[in-house]
């Protein structure tokens, strides 16, 4: 494991009355760096049950959710693949992680809980709670043209369980 | 006046500002050009002293309003090299032109079974009005491909080249590539099969000279604010005998002459096209820019901007990981490429908050992206006032990304 933060870059400069600030180092941290390269889950599932595809044409990310939910409501397995930027890659990836083994109720919590923290004007603390790992990509708040990079795979995966289709962030 | 570049800088006031606490390196000039104080003056001169809607009141202001609108109409025409003002249709941009010669002359001309010819290079705006005429009249689209290197593959022009081809549709410049296209020749061979020729030329003005006569073009097309000049404000160059032969695009005032329930007269060139009161101050913007940009020797510009260019390709070149896209052996002012391992999205952001304006996406050309399988590039543009500090910025901020993702 390379040391955690190979980023020197300064602080931007804060203008006054700025009350969110973040640097680089807050967007591409280190473990969405590692997820990015080394996507978890990644490949198509083969006994889906539940697939969708995402797109957003604006950056031309591409993402395929596959689910596996037995007969309890539970997702089983989960898997994904496509292409994009760093953001969404990982973002999947750890989306992924997270909803292996969860409940379609606790998937609607954490949807909700994920929007909130990428979407929320607060400093992101109260919206990190119950999130995990998630909350690492709570620094892409401060990017606005970036927010939908990190949505498109809760968005895909909310289509594949309600519907199929083809979700956009536009 | 001499070619000074800090001289030029001084002249545009948004140039001097931080971004993120950085000195802005603004390289995103295909997508728009910065505007000299000279060109925000004369917005600000004409909405202070002179608006007035043109060509209708018998007032002092409206008679000044007119003349400065007008005399904007001949500057376009020096810039073009056209016979005359009849020739020359102000528009909203570079892709209302496209689509006033579509709806107008090609809805008028072309039958099913036609072909409009246009490149592989093409911007969006000069494929989709082609496809929407394809559909309304059943003429087929054509497309000459381009090679590895981002260059029409004009060995293939003869054979797509034919008795059924009506109109043949060329980008002058590449906003995606750079490419800086033969288009006198196309001309030529195109005309020689009885062709008419839509040049695209939304990039060229501000990096060439332009002269339609020469290139014996049958429409060219431009915008001011790719040029130094406002946003939406731009010119529909036609021959006068195709403008006389075209109905109009647009109904509405200004380009009548007599109106009555029965029948309606139209105006003579070029306001049959300009329906509506015009975009009064962006076509006086537009002439303060040609005025500005007169005032500069356009080899001189050209020269620069290929220096720089230059010095970016061979600094990028360096670069482990870095593909370039578009190496055409006559290009200008883009430099566009990839980085192994990083996404131009990311690349956008990173070089953002490095003080550093590019575009990272697929330029409105995305069957250029498909042609070189990737889903977007990253794409600095150069200007008259870009610099080498410029490029320093650009290229640290890429080496920082590399470190990043490392």
């Amino acid at each position: 494991m390379p040391c955690s933060r190979p980023w020197n870059g300064r602080r931007p400069c804060l203008h006054e009355g700025e009350a969110n600030v973040f640097d680089l180092k807050d967007l591409y941290q280190q473990v969405i760096v590692d997820h990015n390269k080394h996507p978890r889950n990644f490949g198509r599932l083969e006994d889906a049950s539940h697939e969708a595809e995402g797109y957003n044409p604006l950056c031309g990310d591409r993402l395929h959710v596959y689910l596996k939910i037995d007969d309890q409501g539970r997702i089983e397995d989960v898997r994904f693949e496509g292409e994009g930027c760093a953001i969404s890659m990982a973002s999947a990836s750890l989306m992924t992680e997270a909803l292996k083994g969860r409940t379609l109720q606790e998937f609607r919590s954490l949807f909700e809980g994920f929007h909130a923290l990428v979407t929320s004007s607060g400093d992101g603390a109260d919206d990190e709670a119950g999130l995990g790992k998630l909350a690492v990509l709570g620094g892409v708040r401060a990017f606005p043209s970036r927010i939908k990079c990190a949505t498109l795979c809760w968005h895909t995966m909310k289509n594949a369980i309600e519907r199929s289709g083809v979700a956009r962030t536009e | 006046m001499s070619f000074d570049v800090a001289a030029i800088r001084a002249q545009f006031p948004i140039l001097d500002q931080q971004v993120h606490g950085r000195p802005l390196a603004y390289l995103d000039n295909a997508a728009t050009t910065q505007k000299p104080s000279a060109v925000i003056q004369a917005i600000q001169a004409y909405y202070q002293r002179d608006n007035a809607n043109v060509h209708r009141g018998v007032h002092a202001l409206s008679e000044r309003a007119t003349a400065a609108y007008e005399a904007a109409r001949e500057k376009v025409r020096a810039l073009l090299n056209a016979r005359s003002v009849r020739e020359i249709v102000f528009v909203r941009g570079t892709t209302e032109a496209i689509n006033l010669v579509a709806h107008s002359w090609g809805t008028a001309r072309l039958r099913a079974g036609d072909e409009i010819l246009i490149t592989g290079m093409e911007h969006h705006s000069n494929i989709v009005p082609w496809q929407m005429l394809c559909e309304r009249t059943g003429a087929r689209l054509r497309v000459l491909p381009i090679n590895d290197a981002g260059e029409l593959c004009l060995d293939q022009l003869p054979t797509l080249l034919n008795e059924r081809t009506r109109l043949v549709g060329v980008v002058h410049l590449s906003n995606a590539l750079g490419t800086i296209n033969p288009v006198a020749e196309i001309i030529r061979q195109a005309h020689a099969v009885g062709a008419r020729v839509l040049v695209d030329g939304a990039q060229a003005a501000a990096h060439m000279a332009i002269d339609v006569q020469q290139l014996d073009c049958d429409f060219y097309a431009t915008s001011a604010h790719k040029m130094y000049g406002p946003t939406g404000i731009g010119v529909l160059y036609a021959k006068e005998a195709l403008l006389d032969e075209m109905p109009p695009y647009q109904g509405g005032g200004d380009m009548i002459r007599v109106v009555t329930f029965e029948r309606t007269e139209y105006n003579e060139l070029p306001y049959k096209f300009e329906a509506g009161t015009p975009n009064i101050a962006g076509a006086i913007g537009f002439g303060a820019a040609i005025d500005w940009l007169g005032s500069f020797d356009m080899c001189e510009i050209a020269a620069h901007e290929q220096r720089l260019l230059q010095e970016a390709v061979s600094r990028a070149k360096a670069i482990p990981g870095l593909r370039l896209v578009g190496e055409a052996g006559h290009r200008a002012t883009v430099l566009s490429f990839t980085m192994e391992g990083i996404h131009p999205h990311d690349l956008g952001t990173i070089l953002d908050r490095e003080g550093v304006a590019i575009r990272a996406g697929h330029h409105c050309a995305m069957p250029v992206m498909q042609r070189f399988g990737v889903p977007a590039t990253v794409r600095a543009s150069f200007a008259l006032y870009n610099t080498s500090d410029d490029l320093d910025a650009l290229f640290q901020a890429l080496e920082r990304a590399q470190a990043m993702f490392a």
